[in-house]
């Protein structure tokens, strides 16, 4: 039984647990194209099912004619909402209250809403179905200005105007106007109005966060099986909250829960677009219902980018106020949120701005105040965070704007402005004025080795001399520093304030160990890129002491899963990630009094270490996980149950609050508005990091999106509510040729409530990157007098702004 | 994104592409590389009943480098850039193929394609300009040869009939400096703007210059007033300012994604700043 020439840093280093750049186990199907998505889905006689949707953004219809339709060949059927009505099926339930039509129900709200679907024998049939069916509409006023829209007679909704002909109250309060949604506010009013009327210094500043897309590779779909002898309804698709969907799903249609069972496979890529539910999966499960067959509706590239849900959309106005020399006293933000024709973001239910009240940022702000106004346009619907927590993107871009604006109004470096406000380490856990509770942070220590990593006053040197050779004639390219400070809030979330149409956002995991020492664990997740199945059975690894390597993750099958909430938010590691620790922690406690009853000792004079417990003092005697696994299936052993099988849900106490300090140094060539990423330097700090490459993985794709939406990528309307950028031609998806090199580093602060300290990273790098390419544009352009010019910052308007500083002439 | 049913025809010689193009007239459209027609044909903006693809057709293919430069209508971007014996005798070829779409688009994109579809966004065509080059097509009435310079009449109409194919590009060797300088947003993009110049120094002075831009018109421009501009001047900035002058003259961009007028505008002019002064560089 002894192995002296094995090394404890051998044990361990075998166990490839946390800390070890294990190489994904899911590359192997990755990369040989060996992954199960949806659309390779084939079922027996399955049929495919397509949508008709609206030219028009907002119209009447008059009259829907599906008869030359199914006169097509193949083509089965063509529901409408008519069809759907009497199911109670024609409107849907949105996660954020509200609710959506399936079908058009009257009128349509958006261009390309989903207007009847088409089912046919394959997709071509259906594709050939959707031409056939006539529609007719009677066009009506578009509005695509969400201010338009408060001032407008134009009733988008009818559902808004209550009998009295005043607006009818919503989801979250009565409203303002018949297309305003709702109001939040947050924090306190009259305190931050005084705060700022007696400040010395205050900078007010609007900024528009324009409406973008996740564009996920792989675009939305699903397959809906009713089989109508067992009454059981499967249903594949790609789920970023299978348990959720499920429950939706029984809720609307009356099938019961056990009799549907929701498979996520393998995802393309989820970034928030595939939360929550749309009219596709309804129409396939109805029309899998009204056929007897299977179903399978998949999106195409336009279909995805011009209904599915779009992120952003927030036109915030800021006024922030500080002292002479740079302490800031007070921070008031207003926010025009425009959420389209319904309102279906996927925030916790309390939130309808999601965590928008992060808007404080990395800084000790004593008084704020936050609100919030939802309006109704002829858009999409969506609202989505699109790699990042509820809204947060938003947030921290307003915040790092307002600094960058505050220290032009100060004639102050922002640098120092940031450190002269930055919370300080001991002042953590640190109580925002807007609500949340810090766990932890060390925001002076990463922002000092951001700042020596690129040489933050040589970059300053160059950039002076830089402009002398600009005003010199002696170049057209400016240099711009972009810094940015970020505090992510992740990991949603404590059940007490956290839930998604009343299900609480605890998540699970569920582990059974093999009598060989090998082991399963399913969680209530579902990895969509993420690499679950190797980070999820290195922290088993590490808590339970046998191998990653011997550990199976499994995710997505509601009908074997433990119930959880799904992957977005950067929960998974927060929330699941914990209750897989929580969970191998009740293993290891049955593990240890197996092992004392196998040395013949009492449970506490055995002790765990790496992949074994070991008698306390004679470090000889000990019995290894996989010894105990054995032993628990072949052991009579008093007072316990046979097996080693584990189950938590674990409901966080608090969120957690990733951070980092992110540097762009960028050259802009101002007769083109060309721009040229020559160095980006990205500091983390998630806590304890569980595979270091899968973070550095994380962080240069987060990053990549980051460029994309500061530096060209919208989803842009034109005055009749036509989608302008419905293709990838137009919407900007960078290629390895446009993303440049990423220098990444770390800090590590463990979080302090979660079981091993972990925080999240998914989505820092993109509600970091977002703001520090957009303070790089500002800041080339600083010394010229910009204060704010809105993103996307691609080359037409990187130029206008250098038109309008005088540049050209 | 699924294109209407459609015929799909391979035949293997030009006589067979004729014969259905004749028996089909509007409805039929021959396929070179496909990556113009089909994305028009997927989202239902090109009703094509018969595809005629001229994959099997002989007699296309080939680059033939001596003083008369001639390239076959099916030879791709990737022929071009991969021919040294063309890239030496025309180098301003290798140069603008390399900055058209990607590495896998021009596997299948051709140059007969490219020029004769009439895209206003395609590069060849204004490159094809600057080299004065002559289109072949043939059609029922035989062989007929037309200029680059009087092909393009507005987007994708042009001097080819809906009968004829087009079967190659033919020009005469370029002399002295080159440049193909391109304004894109991201790899695959059409050009906010494009020039493409190739310039011959004398002494100290320009004995002859060729001016084309590409994607600031419904065609391709050819600006022989840009050329003129520089011809007998040391190509100093004032020569290089006239010749964007003359260029601004010419084109007639509109608003797109890519932004408005007064931005393609100045873009165009600096783009031909750029491209002139690197082609004079290299004189």
């Amino acid at each position: 039984m002894k192995d002296e020439a094995v090394t404890r840093e051998d044990r361990v280093a075998s166990l490839k647990g946390m800390g070890c750049s294990r190489k994904r186990v899911e590359d192997a199907r990755f990369t040989q194209g060996k992954g199960n998505y949806v659309d390779d889905i084939k079922l027996d006689g399955m049929l495919f099912g397509d949508f008709v949707r609206s030219p028009y953004a907002h119209a009447k219809i008059t009259n829907i004619d599906t008869s030359a339709a199914m006169e097509v060949p193949g083509v089965l059927a063509v529901l409408t909402a008519a069809d759907l009505a009497p199911l109670g099926l024609h409107w849907m339930p949105t996660l954020a209250g509200d609710k959506q039509m399936v079908l058009a129900d009257g009128k349509v709200l958006f261009q390309g809403q989903e207007v009847a679907f088409v089912v046919a024998e394959d997709r071509y049939a259906a594709a050939d179905g959707i031409e056939a069916v006539e529609v007719e509409y009677e066009e009506l006023p578009v509005i695509v200005d969400p201010f338009e829209a408060l001032q407008s007679d134009v009733v988008l909704r009818p559902d808004t105007v209550g009998e009295d002909g005043s607006p009818s109250d919503g989801a979250h309060g009565p409203r303002k106007h018949h297309n305003h949604i709702f109001t939040w506010e947050c924090g306190d009013k009259d305190p931050t109005e005084q705060v700022i009327a007696n400040a010395e210094v205050v900078a007010e500043e609007s900024m528009y966060y324009h409406r973008t897309h996740p564009c996920p590779l792989e675009t939305c779909g699903c397959v809906a099986s009713m089989d109508k002898v067992n009454g059981k309804l499967t249903l594949w698709g790609t789920f970023q909250a299978p348990h959720a969907i499920r429950t939706v799903v029984s809720l609307i249609s009356g099938i019961e829960e056990h009799n549907i069972r929701v498979i996520s496979p393998d995802i393309g890529g989820g970034f928030g677009n595939k939360v929550g539910a749309y009219p596709g999966y309804v129409c396939s499960v109805v029309a899998s219902i009204v056929t007897g067959k299977p179903v399978k509706w998949i999106e195409d590239r336009m279909d995805n980018l011009m209904t599915t849900a779009f992120a952003r959309d927030y036109w915030m106005k800021g006024r922030i106020s500080a002292t002479k020399d740079g302490k800031i006293t007070g921070l008031h933000c207003h926010v025009t949120a425009d959420h389209g024709g319904f309102d279906a973001c996927a925030d916790p239910t309390k939130f309808p701005a999601g965590f928008m009240n992060i808007c404080t940022g990395s800084y000790d702000i004593p008084t704020a105040f936050l609100e919030v106004d939802g309006v109704y346009t002829n858009k999409a619907p969506g609202g989505v965070s699109y790699r990042c927590s509820f809204r947060v993107t938003e947030a921290v871009y307003f915040i790092e704007r307002m600094i960058e604006v505050l220290a032009i109004e100060l004639d102050m470096d922002a640098s120092e402005l940031r450190k002269i406000n930055f919370i300080k380490k001991e002042q953590f856990p640190y109580k925002a004025a807007l609500g949340w509770e810090y766990d932890s942070g060390d925001y002076h220590t990463a922002w000092d080795k951001a700042m020596k990593a690129v040489d933050y006053d040589g970059l300053r040197a160059e950039q002076k001399q830089r402009i002398e050779d600009f005003k010199a004639g002696k170049t057209r390219k400016l240099l711009g520093i972009g810094l940015t400070h970020f505090t992510e809030i992740v990991g949603a979330g404590p059940v007490k304030n956290c839930d998604i149409l009343g299900l609480g956002m605890f998540d699970s995991c569920e582990i059974r160990i093999h009598p060989t020492g090998s082991a399963i664990a399913r969680l209530g997740t579902i990895s969509q890129g993420q690499g679950h199945a190797t980070t999820f059975a290195q922290i088993l690894a590490s808590e339970i002491g046998l191998p990653a390597d011997s550990i199976t993750i499994e995710e997505g099958d509601t009908d074997t899963a433990p119930y959880g909430l799904g992957t977005y938010g950067s929960r998974s590691t927060p929330v699941a990630g914990a209750a897989t620790a929580m969970a191998g922690r009740k293993i290891r406690a049955k593990a240890q009094m197996i092992a004392a009853y196998l040395l013949e000792v009492h449970d506490d004079d055995v002790e765990f270490d790496v992949d074994r417990f070991v008698v306390k003092g004679a470090p000889e005697k000990f019995k290894t996980m996989k010894e105990i696994a054995f032993a628990a299936y072949n052991q009579a052993i008093p007072g316990v149950e046979p097996g080693l099988e584990a189950v938590s849900y674990y409901d966080p106490p608090n969120m957690t609050y990733p951070f980092g300090a992110y540097v762009c140094v960028m050259e802009i060539d101002v007769d083109t508005g060309v721009t040229d990423i020559r160095q980006f330097y990205a500091l983390d700090d998630c806590g304890t990091r569980i595979n270091p490459m899968i973070i550095e993985g994380q962080i240069h794709g987060g990053l990549t999106e980051a460029l994309a939406v500061a530096l060209g990528q919208e989803i842009a309307y034109d005055d009749m509510g036509n989608v302008k950028t419905g293709t990838l031609m137009d919407f900007f998806l960078p290629t390895a040729w446009e993303v440049p090199n990423y220098e990444t580093d770390h800090t590590v602060t463990p979080s302090p409530h979660h079981p091993i300290g972990a925080k999240g990273v998914g989505e820092s790098p993109h509600v970091g990157g977002v703001p520090c390419f957009s303070n790089a544009v500002h800041d080339a352009f600083r010394a010229f007098g910009l204060r704010q010019t809105n993103m996307p910052h691609d080359h037409w308007r990187i130029w206008r702004t250098a038109n309008e500083l005088g540049l050209h002439d | 994104m699924i294109p209407a049913s459609f015929e799909y025809h391979r035949p293997n010689d030009m006589a067979g592409v004729l014969s259905i193009l004749e028996e089909h007239g509007d409805d039929a459209r021959v396929m070179a590389g496909g990556h113009s027609l089909i994305p028009m044909m997927k989202l239902r903006m090109a009703d094509v009943p018969h595809l005629i693809d001229l994959q099997d057709v002989g007699g296309l293919g080939g680059i033939t480098v001596g003083d008369t430069i001639t390239i076959g209508a099916m030879v791709t971007q990737s022929d071009i850039i991969l021919h040294d014996a063309l890239a030496d005798a025309a180098p301003i070829l290798r140069e603008a193929s390399l900055q058209i779409a990607d590495p896998q688009v021009r596997y299948m994109g051709t140059v007969g394609g490219n020029v004769a579809n009439g895209d206003p966004g395609n590069d060849m065509p204004g490159l094809m300009q600057c080299l004065d080059a002559t289109f072949t097509v043939v059609g029922p009435n035989g062989e007929r040869k037309i200029p680059a310079r009087d092909f393009y009449e507005a987007a994708y109409m042009t001097g080819r009939e809906d009968d004829e194919v087009m079967t190659a590009v033919s020009f005469a060797k370029p002399a002295g400096g080159h440049a193909y300088e391109k304004q894109k947003r991201k790899i695959g993009d059409y050009a906010t703007a494009a020039a493409a110049v190739q310039i011959v120094k004398n002494g100290g002075t320009c004995a002859s210059a060729s001016i084309a831009m590409t994607n600031l018109s419904d065609t391709p421009v050819y600006s022989a007033a840009a050329g003129d501009a520089l011809v007998g001047t040391s190509v100093d900035g004032d020569a290089i300012k006239a010749a964007v002058g003359a260029m601004l003259n010419d084109i007639d961009p509109v608003e797109d994604n890519r932004g408005p007028v007064a931005f393609k505008r100045h873009v165009a002019g600096v783009i031909l700043a750029r491209a002139i002064e690197r082609a004079w560089s290299r004189a």
